[in-house]
């Protein structure tokens, strides 16, 4: 398909052109739309899971879409989630560009089988001949009383597996364009939603009413077609004091707390795990000398340990103290102690505190 | 889908009503089965049945290869040999439209990539895990494939190359290409829950598939009978509504008579059918298998009885061809064998920096 537009990054899109044909969405809205835009231009693009057809999705992220495209182009699934992760690599090897969605990404471990032995390998060893060029969507995170099974980020679980890509959006604008180039992309790729920001972003406080995203620059959602490359980090908030490497919900929740603490740190919302702008990650710290990783998964061998190891190998000399990573507690995601386990306002903030007295 | 929508509503009564036996609803269940017992073996030219012999001796020939370079340290890893079997992958992938038609099977799947025609040097060469081979070495035995042939592989993982089977039946649906997939698996994958949820998609959505166990009798070391509730595995798909047929997977005409029927009722839009194909294998689950869970008494009455390769050289035989005929066949196919092997053994190994090659479409 040709590209309509270059890709954009933060930084490529006029202001003018935004205020002139774009239009305020939350997430769910901005992942409609990515996957109505691409519906319309690509034939091979399929839509397909759990109650994503008639029902439109659990979370309404698939709403209107089988009315719109038939039920050949946007069709429900019996609940058999390695069947469709199987059957969605099988139409990706034929030439199709199968987008399922696994409806919790707790559900997703039945098709481990298929991600991990087949769509992240059949490229490799098929020495090129045949690609998975699949998107899977899935809510991901906690922060919505799911309990174990409808909290989990289970990101660093893909992360680890070579042949897959791992993409977690923050704000809509970035969720349309990101989950654009994703389907695009020849390689299979693991696309998370963070659940907790579906509908406003989330400063960490459950105990205070949610704002909407109509509040927030990043629900400005350009019209149309338009891709955010993957591998490209997203600067969400400049600063000196330090460097905050995260991504999901987890970025407002550090922005609430630098914005609260009157902190002037850098906030990396990272958009894309695997591939990681490692560039971005480096000239950050650099300049900073201090490091933060926040995410809300648990911490033994969580993508932070990653980052934190990425770090001291590249900016080992620049370093003014040891990484910093706030996460979840290596438990079962709990239901009543959610707000314990959740690495909010008060751990951040400890862990910035700490930084700073470094 | 559009199509498999209105199958969707109630798919048994509407089967059985396009049936002039509308009376029986679980008609379509066994019509196959009948209409294949009463035809039969396929009515094959002698020019066919030499085509047979040769494919299946080139097969077997190429198979005992393996597993003396196996023996001799220049294949490692995992070797899974199709002797015995050959009946299976030659009577059915005869049947096939190449190119159009899509083939996707397990870990033992030499015989399935020869039964196409596909060059045994860039097979033997996968399997010493060269450059050359047909995955540039890096796939091995069990993972080979050919985008020519619309053979999708060669999978390691038992069971998991079904649910791909019923992607690939989906995108020939999609596609509107006249396809169909068929999806190779063994009795002991039969008994992976995947297979079940691909089985209910298939009937649900109409697809076009034709699901093919290779019963040979032991998933690895352990009998059918220790491992599987339901032994008749032509029966699993009747939870499903999905036909079955069980067919003699030690005779090549035989074979190749139920594929034209089960063929021809996926290529007539009538949904997914399930084939059981009984065979044996003579060797080892792998070439580290001493296959002491079963006589060699039992062994060696296969091959002397049931032999597929020994059947038809019988039938050819007796359609005037002459020992010599057939002795010719044999020395043509040990050469393309042995031509095979050196150059299996002769050919680069991949470069160091083919490990990172492939992994990801985009540099990373």
């Amino acid at each position: 398909m040709a590209r309509m537009s270059a890709d954009l990054t933060e930084d490529d899109i006029p202001v003018s052109q935004l205020e002139a044909s774009s239009r305020r969405m939350n997430m769910i809205e901005a992942i409609n739309d990515a996957l109505d835009i691409m519906l319309s231009h690509d034939p091979s693009v399929i839509v397909m899971g759990e109650d994503v057809g008639y029902f439109g999705g659990v979370f309404r992220a698939t709403a209107g879409l089988q009315a719109k495209y038939g039920k050949t182009r946007v069709f429900d699934t019996p609940i058999s989630e390695c069947g469709i992760i199987g059957a969605a690599v099988g139409m990706g090897a034929y030439g199709l560009r199968p987008v399922p969605e696994i409806q919790f990404a707790d559900y997703i471990y039945p098709g481990i089988d298929q991600l991990i032995s087949e769509a992240a390998r059949l490229r490799y060893r098929s020495a090129g001949e045949f690609i998975a060029p699949l998107t899977v969507r899935s809510p991901f995170g906690g922060g919505i009383f799911g309990g174990q099974t409808h909290s989990q980020s289970p990101e660093a679980i893909f992360t680890h597996v070579a042949g897959l890509k791992t993409v977690i959006p923050a704000t809509p604008r970035d969720a349309k364009g990101l989950l654009i180039a994703a389907i695009e992309d020849n390689d299979p790729v693991i696309f998370f939603e963070p659940k907790r920001i579906y509908n406003g972003p989330f400063s960490g406080y459950y105990d205070k009413p949610v704002e909407p995203w109509k509040n927030h620059p990043d629900s400005e959602v350009p019209e149309g077609y338009y891709r955010i490359p993957l591998g490209k980090a997203r600067v969400a908030r400049s600063g000196d004091a330090m460097t905050i490497l995260t991504y999901g919900t987890m970025v407002h929740v550090a922005q609430a707390v630098c914005q609260a603490k009157g902190v002037d740190a850098e906030i990396l919302d990272l958009r894309t795990l695997v591939p990681l702008d490692v560039e971005a990650v480096e000239n950050s710290v650099q300049k900073t000398g201090k490091c933060l990783v926040v995410h809300e998964a648990t911490r033994t061998s969580g993508f932070g340990a990653e980052l934190a190891a990425l770090v001291q190998e590249r900016c080992f000399y620049h370093l003014e103290a040891p990484v910093e990573r706030v996460t979840g507690f290596d438990t079962p995601y709990p239901h009543s102690l959610e707000w314990a386990y959740f690495p909010g306002p008060v751990r951040i903030g400890d862990a910035i505190d700490k930084l700073l007295e470094a | 889908m559009a199509r498999a929508a209105k199958s969707t509503k109630k798919p048994a009564p509407s089967r059985a009503a396009q049936d002039s036996n509308a009376q029986d609803l679980d008609f379509v269940l066994h019509s196959l089965q009948e209409e294949h017992e009463k035809t039969g073996r396929y009515g094959a030219s002698v020019e066919e049945m030499l085509h047979f012999y040769e494919q299946m001796l080139l097969i077997r020939r190429f198979e005992e290869k393996a597993g003396q370079l196996y023996g001799l340290g220049l294949i490692g890893g995992f070797c899974h040999l199709y002797i015995g079997q050959e009946a299976v992958a030659v009577g059915l992938q005869s049947a096939l439209t190449d190119g159009l038609d899509s083939v996707i099977t397990g870990y033992r799947d030499h015989g399935h990539m020869l039964a196409y025609g596909i060059d045994p040097k860039a097979i033997m060469a996968e399997l010493t895990g060269r450059q050359a081979g047909i995955s540039h070495g890096k796939g091995g035995s069990m993972h080979m494939f050919s985008s020519e042939h619309k053979f999708y592989g060669g999978h390691g993982i038992v069971g998991a190359q079904v649910s791909l089977g019923g992607g690939l039946a989906m995108a020939h649906k999609y596609r509107e290409d006249g396809g169909f997939c068929l999806a190779y698996f063994g009795d002991g994958a039969a008994n992976q829950g995947q297979v079940y949820e691909t089985f209910n998609m298939a009937s649900l959505w109409n697809l076009p598939i034709v699901f093919v166990i290779e019963n040979n009798g032991y998933a690895m070391g352990t009998a059918v009978k220790r491992g599987s509730a339901e032994t008749e595995f032509h029966r699993r798909g009747t939870a499903f509504r999905i036909p079955g047929m069980d067919v003699n997977g030690m005779d090549v005409l035989e074979v190749r008579g139920a594929a034209e029927i089960a063929f021809k009722h996926v290529r007539d839009g009538k949904g997914p059918v399930l084939m059981e194909l009984n065979t044996y294998r003579y060797r080892g689950h792998s070439m580290s298998d001493p296959a002491k869970y079963r006589t060699r008494e039992e062994v060696q009455d296969v091959r002397e009885h049931k032999d597929p390769i020994e059947g038809l050289k019988k039938l050819l035989l007796e359609q005037g061809q002459t020992e010599e005929d057939l002795k010719a066949i044999d020395k043509r196919i040990r050469a393309v064998v042995t031509e095979a092997a050196d150059f299996s053994e002769s050919s680069p190994e991949p470069a160091p920096a083919e490990l990172y090659t492939d992994v990801l479409v985009g540099e990373y």
